[in-house]
């Protein structure tokens, strides 16, 4: 009798104490995360959304943004991303899961690779891996450098702007410093459709 | 994408030189919080109101109760409010969890382990992310250190039996350790990128189309402590892969160091408790050798880009994000598996068969380099117990750790505990690979099935939560022995430690003698050192075999 009603006890005070710590470290927590979150990086805490020329909200500058038909065949106007398990929609975020030697990925990189070349009027060697892999989280916005200027060509093109301008704009997206040491450099082509959009509508 | 050498090398550099700078500081903090008889003023309406008679310590069965009774609460608590979340605030719309993925998930956030056998987009609102997982995420953070402290009072103290009230451990863990460096972390983490609202965004570019709902949350909160608590378990799906979770290299980096900020701290809380600084900066030194042997092994096994897959994708890239780079992630990847941690900054099974091993290996050493909060140190302090006795059987004297004989009922607590884990691991993944309807559930080919399947196992058991991904875990048998694997790898231990912990503090103090086999310095650090390698790895690696080294050494 003694043991359960001390058991009984040490169950009050376990719902309790989790109710207590629930109120400080599940409520008050975040919500002070949030308000100084508001207060001193107000962009970021917001998801980084960035406005079009026309000051609409386009995109976030940390999420991709392809321009796609429902197909998945992404439009020969604008910069590629690379591929994704979700199709780019932030709706949720996947890899592909698949291991390094598995024969679907296999099958898949090697279609991706001839997609690549084909529509980049270059020979398959040419191709970056980053070009024919998807992101962990199938949202990374960013491709290598050497993808973005495969691709410098085809667009200027289709906007009838001067490859060195375009290829100025990439230059500009790209990570440079300490950040590309850490890393590696990266374009962020949600960024860099954005800056395209905005000097094709100025020069036309 | 390139494996970049001096971004490894500056990174680990400057993890290094950080945590140096702070385990001092940082461990006589945690020394005082759990040595103070004062209590402020918040924590004493606290024990007001929860009913903790706050003056009274516990003997090792009544703190071992209060943690089992805790924590079997909060796995009810989070069980039915999950399956109630259509009908409470913040669901975002969604329904009631699945109930399996429900007793998967609750059993999982309170062992520390974070396995996530849901995809959080789809499955859970705001209101379970944020008053039910996160808050588990300091809490059993909490539990996980305040055993260890009942295990060092253990060791420190002489002919008594009491232990430490658990209660007034669990808060102070909590609310004087936890809580003001996740504040911080996460308005950094905010600062860098992190997402920190309670809304979606519509998005649409005229220019090319394309338009977006993109999706908020109270993630920077979370995603503090999920690192700093070593959970893991993400807010998205990607976990720390996602761009909101984890926006560029700086903040991985900080991650990083979030993950080893607690356990690179407590072995000098362990040394100032037990009042011998240079048994702390033993189990550091061992502790940190393993941590750069076994980050550097990683490094090198990414680097090696193996695998046909990936030679035709013309290097590493499947699974990587083009902004944090393979020198980030071989980072991320070994410190997240040292560590009870579990998140992720890349798709650990797309990595290079062996750099999926090392991960594997370095959950199977039993996650004590530096390893969870608290779990960590108390997994090197058992096997410095077997350390000393193996060095005792050397010498020809009964042994003794700090002045406490090593004697037959701690030397089979010590046994039991070291065989948990690979029992649980090894015989859960063996019985599962015989039958076909479970393997069903690893999709991939050849051996890397088994890796799956052993990956999960072995994450489950240790407390990890981090996973080969291609596995689906959510049906009834893996969600139940998954769960299984979870709870007696955590709890298990955890009372054997605790038991450990009251036969030590009834012991008196003998003095050092010429036969008494020092627990510091480099020759017993060697000694446990090699202890730890051949008593752990050793009993995987059969398994290993079958699975990484096969896929990784066969080509």
């Amino acid at each position: 009798m003694n043991i359960i009603s001390g058991y009984l006890r040490q169950a009050g005070t376990a719902i309790r104490f989790l109710l207590l710590a629930t109120i400080v470290l599940g409520l008050l927590y975040p919500l002070a995360v949030f308000g100084a979150g508001q207060l001193a990086a107000p962009f970021q805490a917001n998801g980084s959304i960035v406005k079009d020329s026309s000051g609409q909200a386009a995109a976030s500058a940390l999420i991709v943004q392809a321009a796609a038909d429902d197909a998945g065949t992404q439009d020969p106007q604008w910069f590629h991303v690379r591929p994704s398990a979700v199709g780019w929609d932030p709706a949720t975020s996947l890899a592909s899961n698949l291991g390094p030697n598995e024969a679907k990925l296999l099958e898949t990189v090697t279609t991706n690779r001839a997609t690549v070349a084909a529509s980049e009027g270059v020979s398959p060697e040419e191709v970056p891996a980053d070009a024919v892999t998807s992101s962990g989280s199938g949202l990374d916005p960013h491709i290598s450098k050497d993808y973005a200027n495969l691709q410098v060509p085809r667009v200027a093109q289709a906007h009838g702007l001067e490859t060195r301008d375009v290829q100025e704009l990439v230059d500009k997206q790209t990570s440079s410093g300490l950040e590309a040491f850490l890393s590696q450099p990266s374009v962020n082509v949600t960024l860099l459709n954005l800056d395209v959009a905005s000097l094709a509508a100025h020069r036309n | 994408m390139v494996f970049s050498t001096a971004s490894f090398i500056t990174q680990i550099a400057v993890l290094v030189l950080v945590l140096a700078l702070l385990h001092k500081p940082l461990g006589l903090y945690m020394a005082r919080v759990f040595s103070s008889t004062k209590h402020a003023k918040a924590e004493r309406a606290i024990y007001r109101l929860a009913g903790v008679d706050s003056g009274t310590e516990q003997s090792w069965s009544v703190y071992l109760r209060s943690v089992l009774l805790f924590s079997l609460i909060s796995i009810l608590v989070i069980f039915a409010l999950q399956r109630l979340q259509a009908v409470l605030p913040g669901s975002n719309s969604l329904p009631g969890v699945d109930p399996w993925v429900a007793m998967n998930t609750a059993i999982s956030f309170v062992t520390n382990t974070n396995w996530q056998t849901y995809v959080p987009e789809a499955t859970v609102g705001m209101f379970v992310q944020m008053c039910l997982l996160a808050v588990q995420n300091f809490l059993s953070a909490a539990v996980g250190i305040v055993v260890v402290v009942a295990l060092i009072r253990g060791i420190a103290r002489t002919t008594t039996d009491r232990l430490g009230n658990f209660w007034v451990d669990l808060a102070r863990a909590s609310f004087r350790i936890l809580l003001p460096i996740a504040t911080v972390a996460a308005i950094a983490l905010v600062i860098g990128g992190v997402v920190q609202n309670f809304w979606s965004t519509e998005v649409a570019n005229t220019a090319t189309g394309a338009s977006q709902l993109i999706p908020g949350g109270p993630v920077a909160s979370q995603e503090a402590i999920k690192v700093l608590g070593t959970n893991g378990g993400g807010y998205f799906n990607a976990n720390s892969a996602h761009p909101f979770e984890n926006p560029s290299v700086f903040t991985s980096l900080f991650q990083v160091f979030l993950i080893l900020l607690i356990p690179s701290a407590l072995p000098y809380m362990y040394g100032r408790m037990v009042g011998d600084q240079r048994q702390g900066y033993t189990v550091a030194g061992v502790m940190g050798a393993l941590w750069l042997t076994s980050t550097v092994l990683m490094a090198w096994a990414v680097s090696s880009a193996q695998g046909t897959a990936t030679a035709a994708a013309g290097g590493l890239g499947e699974g990587f994000e083009q902004r944090l780079g393979p020198a980030a992630s071989s980072i991320f990847a070994a410190s997240t598996t040292l560590t009870s941690t579990g998140a992720v900054n890349v798709a650990h099974d797309s990595l290079p068969p062996l750099a999926g091993g090392v991960a594997m290996l370095n959950m199977m050493l039993g996650e004590v380099a530096p390893g969870g909060t608290g779990s960590g140190l108390y997994g090197m302090l058992v096997l410095a117990i077997i350390a000393v006795f193996i060095a005792g059987l050397m010498v020809g004297r009964t042994p003794e750790f700090l002045g406490k004989k090593i004697g037959p009922r701690e030397m089979k607590i010590a046994a039991l505990y070291i065989l948990v884990t690979p029992t649980l691991v090894l015989v859960l993944a063996g019985i599962s690979s015989l039958l076909p309807e479970v393997m069903a559930n690893a999709p991939a080919s050849g051996p890397h099935q088994f890796s799956e399947l052993l990956y999960a196992f072995t994450s489950g058991a240790n407390n990890n939560g981090s996973a080969f991904g291609g596995i689906t875990s959510s049906g009834p048998y893996l969600s139940t022995m998954l769960g299984l694997a979870m709870l007696l790898g955590r709890f298990l231990p955890i009372a054997l430690v605790l038991a450990l912990a009251g036969s030590l503090a009834r012991q008196r103090k003998i003095p050092a003698s010429s036969g008494t086999v020092p627990t510091h310095g480099p020759l017993f650090g060697s000694l446990l050192l090699g202890v730890t390698v051949i008593l752990t790895a050793l009993s995987y690696f059969p398994a290993l075999a079958l699975g990484p080294l096969a896929e990784g050494l066969i080509k």
